[in-house]
C-alpha cells in the first residue's frame, strides 16, 4: 500500500526547511517574525515526519517511502529516496532537533538573525537529504552540503576563534570527502548508475570488472570520508575547536546530527557496499573506535572547558557506534543505531544546557562557576537528568545502546567488549565531576549568586529532550522494532560470507 | 492457575510518590509531602505484607511478565518480576525498615531545607530497590543496581553546598561503577553463553553444567565477576573505600542505605547467583577470603575511629564481610540471616546514632559526648539493645546469625578453620569497638559543648508529636534533648526486632530458604533426586558445635570487658597503648593510607596523564601540530576567508558554489578519464 501522500513524504520533509529558508530571504528584517517563523517551519517539518515512523511497516525489510525519477539523464543520476528503520530514526532525530534549536537560539542570536535562520534551515535540509538519498551523487550532494551552512554558522555566528575553528572544519572534512567522491565516480564509470541499490546488487553478483582490485581502496575512500566526519582517532582535533566556537544550535546539530553523517555512512555504504571489506577491515577500525572510546574519555575528563568536554565526550560516545557497527552483530548493529539517537537526544541537550549557561555568563570555563545548584535549581535539575542519560543511567536512553554495542562486540571478540566497558567508570568519572565543579558546593563567584533559572522558553526547549531520553531508556522498541529489520537486512551478506568462509 | 499478584506494583509505588514529589514537592506543604512519601511506601509494605500472606499457596518462583524491554534479534529483556522465599525476605526487610526509616526521616529531616527534595530521592531509591529484589533477570536487577548507586549518590550528597558531602557522592558513585563494570562484563559472557539473562533460564542452562573443579572456566569467570559487582556495592576489599565518606548524607540516609538494604545488595546478589557459584569453587573461595579479610580489616579501623558514624560505617563493612564469608561457604542461608539481623540493628545502630548526633546539637566526635544515657533514655536503651545485638550476644538478634555464620565457616566443605578464627578475632574486635562506642557516648562526664536551647523547639511540629518527657537536664546542659515520638517510635520497633529478630533460628531460617537456595540447584539438573542440600555436609557434632558457640560469646564478652576496662574504668590508658604503638596506631587512625594510596597509584596518574600526554601531548602537540604545519597554508587560506567574510549572504554562495563546481568539475574529469 502507498498512497501520494507517502510518495511525497521524504521529499517533502526534506525540502519544507529548504522552502522556509527561501521564503525567510522575502521577509522584512523583523527579528521575531524570523523566528516565530523558523519554529512554525521546523515543528512542522518535524510533525510531518512523524508520518514516518507512524506509518512504517515494522517486518518489511526494503527501503520504505521511496521515490525514484530521473534528475538528470546524463550523467545518470537520479532523485532516489527511501529510508529504512535506521535511516528513517535519524531523520526524526534532525526534525526533533531543529526547532529545539531554534528555541535556544532566540535569545542569544541577536544580529543577522535572517541569516542565521536561513542557515539553521538549509543545513536542516541538507542533513535530511544525507539520510534519505538513495543515489550517490544525490547523497554526495546533501553531504556537502551539510558543510556550507554548518561551516558559516561557526564562522559567522560563532565565539572568539570561530574563523580558525570554521576553516579547520571545512578543510578537514572537505579533503576527506574527496576521497569518496572519487570512490563514487569509479562506481559510476564502472556501473554508469549513481543509484545505491543497482550498485549494491551489481556488486554482489560479481558484475563490476576489476572489482577485487579496487575494492579495499574504494572501501576505504568512504570510510575516510565517514572516519573524519565521527570523528574517529586520529581525525578528531577539527572537532572540539569547532564546538567551542560554534553557536549553541550549531553544536546541536553538529553533534546531535552531522557526527551521525559518518557513523551511517559507514552503516548504509561500507558494509551495504563492501561487506567483504569491512570483514577484512574490522579489526584495525574497532581499535581506533576503543582508542576513540577510552582517549575521548580520559580528554575529556581533563578539559577545563565545558564544551570542549563535552565535545571529547562525543567522541566518546561515537566510538562506541562505529564498535558496534563493526561488530557486525544483531545486537552491536541496533545498539550502534540506539546510541546514535540517544547521543543525538542527550547531547544535543547537554550543548543547550552549555549555551544556556553561556547566554548569561558569556564563558564556557569550569572554574568560572561552581556552587550553581543554589541560584539555578531548575537548570541544575535538567543538567543532572540529561548527564545520567549521558553516562548511560539504565532507564534511560544512553544505557540501552551501550549495552547492546558492547554485548555485540564482546560477543564478537571478548577483549574489544572489555576495554569498551570501561567506558561506563570513565564517563561517570568526567561527567559527574564536571558537575560536582559546576553545580556543587558554594558560589565561589558572587557573579552566579544572581543568575537567573530557566525562562519557559528554555524549559519549553529542555522538556522535549528530557522526556525523549526518559522514553527511549523505558520503551527502546519503539525504535528497535524498526531499526531490527534493517540491520538485519544489514548483516545478512555477512552470515552468508560466514556460512562461504565455512563452506571453503 | 496461579494468581496474578501484580508485583510491578510494589516498586511501582514508590516511584508514583517520587515522582509526585519530585514535579510537585516544591509547592506542597511538608505534610503534604510527607503524606505522599509515607503513603506509596507504607503502600508498598502493605502490599508485601499481603503477599506474604498468600504466600503458602503460591506456586515459587513466581514469575510476572509485565512488559518488553529490549528486544535485539533473538536476545530479550522483559520487564518481569520473580517472586520466591529469597525475594520475600528481602522484600519484606527492605519495605518494612525502609517505612521504619521513611518515618524516622520526617522528625530528622522537618528542619531541613529541600523536604521534598529527600522524601523524593528517598523514595526514588525504593523503587530501585524493590526493582532490584524483585527483578526476574540479570539485566533488571542491574537496573535497580545502578539505581540505587544513583540514590545512594544524590542522597549522599544530599547537602551539596558541603564540598565533602559532593565528593563523597560523586566517589560512591565512581567507585560503583568500577564494581557495575564487572558485572556487566559477567553478563555479557552469560548472553554470549547461555543467550539470555533470565535467571530461569540461566540456572536451567548452568544447573546442568558440571561443577567446575578442577580448573577455572566460564562459571567461575561469572562468579569473580559478579562477586566483583558485589564488592563494589556492598563495600568489600578493595572497593570499599567510597562507604565511610558516604557518612557524610544525613543519618536516615546511612541507616537505610547504606547499612540495611543498598550495602546488602552485593549478599543478595550473590545467593541469588548460588547456582553459578556452587559450581564454581574458587570463585566461592574468593568470595569467603575477601569477605574473611574485609571483616577483620574493618573492624580494626573501626576501632580507632572517633566519630560515630564511620565506626558505624566500618562496622557495616565488617558485617558485610561476615555475610560474604557465609556464602563463600555456600552457606547462603545464613548469610542472608544475618543480612536480616543486621537490617535490624545496625538500623537501629545508625538511627539511635542519629537520635544522638540531634541531641548534642550535630556533633559527631565521640570525644565530645559521654553520659548521655541521662539525657536521652529511650536512644539509650534501644542503641544498647543493638550493640548487645551486634556484639553477638544471646540472646540478641545478632547471635544467632553470627553464630550460624562462625559455625558454617568451620562445618561447611568449603570452610575451614582459618575463616573461623578470624571470624571469632572479628567478633571480639566487634564487639570491643561497639562497647567502646558505647561507653564513650553513653556512660562517664559529659564532655561536649552543647549550647543550652538549640533546637528545643526543633520538631515540635510534626503532628504535634514531641518528646513525651522532656530529657533530664542536669549539668545545666538543657540543650541536649530527647528526639521527639516520630523518631523514637522505629527506635523502639527496630529494637524490639534486634532482641527477637533472630529467635526464629538459623536452622528454621533455612528451612524455609531451603527451596530458593538449594533445591533451585537440584531441580534444575537432571540427574539426580531434590535433596535439601547440595553438597554433603559433614557429619553434624553437637558437642563441637556448642564448643564453637561457646567460644564465640566469650569473644563477644572480652570485647564488653576490654572496653569497658579502657574507656570505662580506666581512661586513660588508650592513649598508653596507642603510644606503644606508634606507628602501627598511627596508621589504623589513618585507615592504613588506601584512600591515599589510591589517589597517588591511581587517580593522580590518570588525571596526569590525561593531561600532559594524551591532551597536550598527543592530541596538541602531535596531531594539531602535524596539521598546522602541513596546514601553513591553511592560514592563508583563512586569512582569505577572511576577506571573503562580507556578510553577504550572495557574495557567501557565489564563492561556495564556485568552489563546489571547481572541485566537482576536476574530480569528474580525472575520475572519468
Amino acid at each position: 500500500m502507498s498512497t501520494a501522500l507517502d510518495n511525497s513524504m521524504l521529499t517533502l520533509v526534506t525540502f519544507i526547511p529548504l522552502a522556509g529558508a527561501l521564503l525567510l530571504l522575502f521577509f522584512p528584517r523583523r527579528d521575531r517574525d524570523i523566528r516565530l517563523f523558523a519554529l512554525v517551519v521546523s515543528l512542522l517539518d518535524f510533525v510531518l515526519s512523524l508520518h514516518l515512523p507512524v506509518h512504517f511497516q515494522r517486518g518489511q525489510t526494503a527501503f520504505q517511502y521511496e521515490v525514484n525519477n530521473l534528475w538528470i539523464s546524463n550523467p545518470n543520476i537520479h532523485y532516489h529516496m527511501g529510508v529504512d528503520g535506521v535511516s528513517m530514526w535519524l531523520v526524526v532525530l534532525t526534525t526533533f532537533l531543529t526547532p529545539l534549536c531554534v528555541l535556544i537560539s532566540w535569545k542569544s542570536i541577536n544580529e543577522r538573525v535572517k541569516e542565521f535562520f536561513i542557515l539553521l534551515l538549509v543545513l536542516q535540509t541538507a542533513l535530511i537529504g544525507v539520510f534519505v538519498a538513495l543515489d550517490l551523487f544525490l547523497f554526495y550532494f546533501f553531504w556537502e552540503a551539510t558543510l556550507i551552512p554548518m561551516a558559516l554558522l561557526i564562522g559567522v555566528f560563532g565565539h572568539g576563534r570561530r574563523v580558525y575553528a570554521a576553516v579547520k572544519f571545512f578543510l578537514y572534512t572537505m579533503v576527506a570527502s574527496m576521497f569518496m567522491l572519487a570512490a563514487i565516480l569509479w562506481l559510476y564509470a564502472k556501473t554508469g548508475t549513481f543509484d545505491f541499490v543497482s550498485i549494491q546488487t551489481a556488486i554482489h553478483n560479481g558484475q563490476i570488472e576489476n572489482f577485487g582490485g579496487a575494492a579495499t581502496w574504494l572501501f576505504l575512500g568512504f570510510f575516510i570520508a565517514f572516519a573524519v566526519k565521527v570523528p574517529i582517532f586520529p581525525f578528531h582535533t577539527w572537532l572540539p575547536d569547532a564546538h567551542v566556537e560554534a553557536p549553541t544550535a550549531g553544536s546541536v546539530l553538529l553533534a546531535g546530527v552531522l557526527l551521525k553523517m559518518g557513523t551511517y555512512g559507514m552503516f548504509r555504504f561500507n558494509l551495504g557496499l563492501f561487506p567483504e571489506q569491512s570483514r577484512s577491515n574490522a579489526s584495525w577500525i574497532m581499535v581506533l573506535a576503543l582508542i576513540g572510546i577510552i582517549y575521548g574519555a580520559l580528554v575529556a575528563m581533563v578539559q577545563p572547558n565545558m564544551k570542549k568536554l563535552i565535545a571529547y565526550s562525543s567522541i566518546s560516545h561515537l566510538g562506541f557506534v562505529v564498535l558496534g557497527i563493526f561488530s557486525f552483530t544483531q545486537a552491536g548493529l541496533d545498539g550502534a543505531t540506539f546510541v546514535m539517537l540517544a547521543h543525538g537526544v542527550s547531547t544535543g541537550a547537554l550543548f543547550m544546557l552549555a549555551g544556556i549557561l553561556y547566554e548569561r555568563r558569556h564563558t564556557y570555563e569550569i572554574s568560572e562557576f561552581g556552587g550553581l545548584a543554589t541560584p539555578m535549581p531548575v537548570y541544575a535539575t535538567f543538567f543532572l537528568f540529561i548527564v545520567l542519560a549521558s553516562v548511560g543511567l539504565p532507564l534511560l536512553n544512553g544505557f540501552i545502546g551501550e549495552f547492546l554495542v558492547l554485548s555485540g562486540a564482546f560477543r564478537d571478540r571478548a577483549v574489544y567488549g572489555i576495554l569498551g566497558a570501561s567506558g561506563v567508570i570513565w564517563s561517570a568519572c568526567y561527567l559527574l565531576w564536571m558537575y560536582q565543579r559546576v553545580f556543587y558546593g558554594k558560589v565561589t563567584h558572587p557573579v552566579n549568586l544572581s543568575l537567573p533559572d530557566l525562562s519557559g522558553r528554555e524549559r519549553a526547549a529542555l522538556w522535549p529532550a528530557a522526556a525523549v531520553a526518559l522514553v527511549m531508556g523505558v520503551a527502546p522498541l519503539l525504535w528497535l522494532n524498526a531499526i531490527d529489520p534493517a540491520v538485519q537486512t544489514a548483516l545478512a551478506p555477512f552470515a552468508q560470507l560466514a556460512s562461504k568462509m565455512v563452506g571453503r | 492457575m496461579t494468581p496474578n499478584l501484580n508485583l510491578w506494583l510494589i516498586p511501582v509505588l514508590p516511584l508514583v510518590g517520587a515522582s509526585i514529589n519530585g514535579l510537585f514537592g516544591k509547592r506542597f506543604s511538608r505534610q503534604t509531602v510527607l503524606a505522599i512519601a509515607l503513603g506509596f511506601c507504607g503502600a508498598a509494605f502493605v502490599m508485601a505484607l499481603w503477599i506474604a500472606a498468600q504466600f503458602s499457596s503460591l506456586a515459587l518462583p513466581h514469575v510476572e511478565n509485565l512488559a518488553s524491554w529490549i528486544r535485539a534479534g533473538d536476545f530479550q529483556v522483559d520487564f518481569a518480576f520473580y517472586l520466591d522465599q529469597l525475594s520475600l525476605v528481602m522484600l519484606l526487610v527492605v519495605t518494612g525498615v525502609g517505612l521504619l526509616i521513611h518515618i524516622y526521616a520526617v522528625g530528622y529531616m522537618w528542619e531541613e531545607g529541600g523536604f521534598y527534595r529527600f522524601f523524593c530521592y528517598l523514595n526514588l531509591f525504593m523503587f530501585f530497590m524493590l526493582t532490584l529484589v524483585l527483578a526476574s533477570n540479570y539485566l533488571l536487577m542491574f537496573v535497580g543496581w545502578e539505581g540505587v548507586g544513583l540514590a545512594s549518590y544524590l542522597l549522599v550528597g544530599f547537602w551539596f553546598t558541603k564540598d565533602s558531602a559532593a565528593s563523597a557522592g560523586k566517589k560512591a558513585f565512581i567507585v560503583n561503577r568500577i564494581g557495575d563494570f564487572g558485572f556487566l562484563i559477567a553478563l555479557f559472557l552469560m548472553i554470549k553463553h547461555f543467550g539470555s539473562l533470565n535467571f530461569a533460564q540461566v540456572f536451567r542452562i548452568v544447573g546442568e553444567m558440571p561443577a567446575e573443579t578442577a580448573g577455572a572456566g566460564l562459571l567461575t569467570a561469572i562468579g569473580l565477576l559478579l562477586m566483583v559487582g558485589a564488592a563494589g556495592k556492598s563495600a568489600q576489599l578493595p572497593l570499599y573505600v567510597w562507604l565511610p565518606d558516604a557518612m557524610e548524607g544525613p543519618t536516615p540516609v546511612s541507616a537505610l542505605i547504606h547499612a540495611a538494604t543498598m550495602v546488602t545488595a552485593g549478599v543478595y546478589m550473590v545467593a541469588r547467583s548460588h547456582v553459578v557459584f556452587d559450581r564454581a569453587p574458587q570463585a566461592l573461595m574468593v568470595v569467603a577470603i575477601i569477605g574473611t579479610l574485609t571483616a577483620l580489616f574493618a573492624a580494626t579501623i573501626g576501632i580507632c575511629q572517633t566519630d560515630i558514624k564511620k565506626v558505624l560505617a566500618y562496622s557495616t563493612i565488617s558485617q558485610l564481610g561476615y555475610m560474604f564469608m557465609a556464602c563463600g561457604v555456600a552457606a547462603y542461608s545464613a548469610g542472608i540471616f544475618h543480612l536480616m539481623t543486621h537490617a535490624f540493628f545496625k538500623g537501629l545502630l545508625f538511627l539511635a546514632a542519629g537520635s544522638v548526633i540531634h541531641a548534642v546539637g550535630g556533633e559527631q566526635d565521640m570525644r565530645k559526648m559521654g553520659g548521655l544515657r541521662h539525657y536521652i533514655p529511650w536512644t539509650f536503651w534501644t542503641m544498647t539493645a543493638a550493640t548487645f545485638a551486634i556484639a553477638g550476644f544471646p540472646p540478641f538478634a545478632g547471635f544467632f546469625s553470627k553464630d550460624a555464620i562462625l559455625w558454617k565457616a568451620f562445618s561447611s566443605p568449603y570452610g575451614s578453620w582459618v575463616y573461623w578464627a578470624i571470624g571469632v578475632f572479628t567478633a571480639f574486635l566487634t564487639s570491643f569497638y561497639m562497647f567502646r562506642l558505647w561507653f564513650l557516648t553513653f556512660f562517664g562526664e559529659y564532655r561536649g559543648e552543647a549550647e543550652a536551647g538549640h533546637g528545643n523547639d526543633h520538631l515540635q511540629v510534626v503532628g504535634g508529636s514531641r518528646a513525651g518527657a522532656p530529657a533530664p537536664l542536669e549539668h545545666g546542659h538543657d540543650g541536649i534533648h530527647e528526639s521527639p515520638k516520630i523518631m523514637l517510635i522505629p527506635l523502639v520497633i527496630l529494637a524490639v526486632l534486634s532482641v527477637c529478630g533472630g529467635w526464629i533460628g538459623a536452622e528454621r531460617f533455612d528451612k524455609f530458604l531451603s527451596p530458593a537456595l538449594h533445591a533451585g540447584v537440584t531441580a534444575y539438573s537432571s540427574d539426580e533426586v531434590a535433596a535439601a542440600t547440595p553438597a554433603p555436609e559433614p557429619k553434624e557434632d553437637g558437642g563441637s558445635e556448642g564448643l564453637l558457640t561457646g567460644i564465640s560469646v566469650l569473644a563477644a564478652a572480652s570485647g564488653l570487658f576490654l572496653a569497658w576496662l579502657l574507656y570505662q574504668r580506666r581512661p586513660q590508658l588508650p592513649q598508653e597503648i596507642a603510644h606503644a604503638l606508634g606507628g602501627f596506631y598511627e596508621a589504623v587512625v589513618h585507615k592504613y593510607y588506601v584512600d591515599e594510596i589510591y589517589a597517588a597509584v591511581f587517580v593522580k596518574p590518570l588525571i596526569d596523564g590525561s593531561t600532559r600526554i594524551l591532551w597536550q601531548g598527543v592530541d596538541r602537540d602531535v596531531i594539531d601540530a602535524t596539521l598546522d604545519n602541513s596546514a601553513e597554508g591553511a592560514r592563508e587560506v583563512s586569512d582569505a576567508m577572511r576577506h571573503m567574510q562580507s556578510g553577504n549572504l550572495r557574495t557567501y554562495a557565489g564563492w561556495i558554489a564556485a568552489g563546489a563546481a571547481v572541485v566537482i568539475a576536476y574530480m569528474v574529469w580525472t575520475g572519468t578519464r
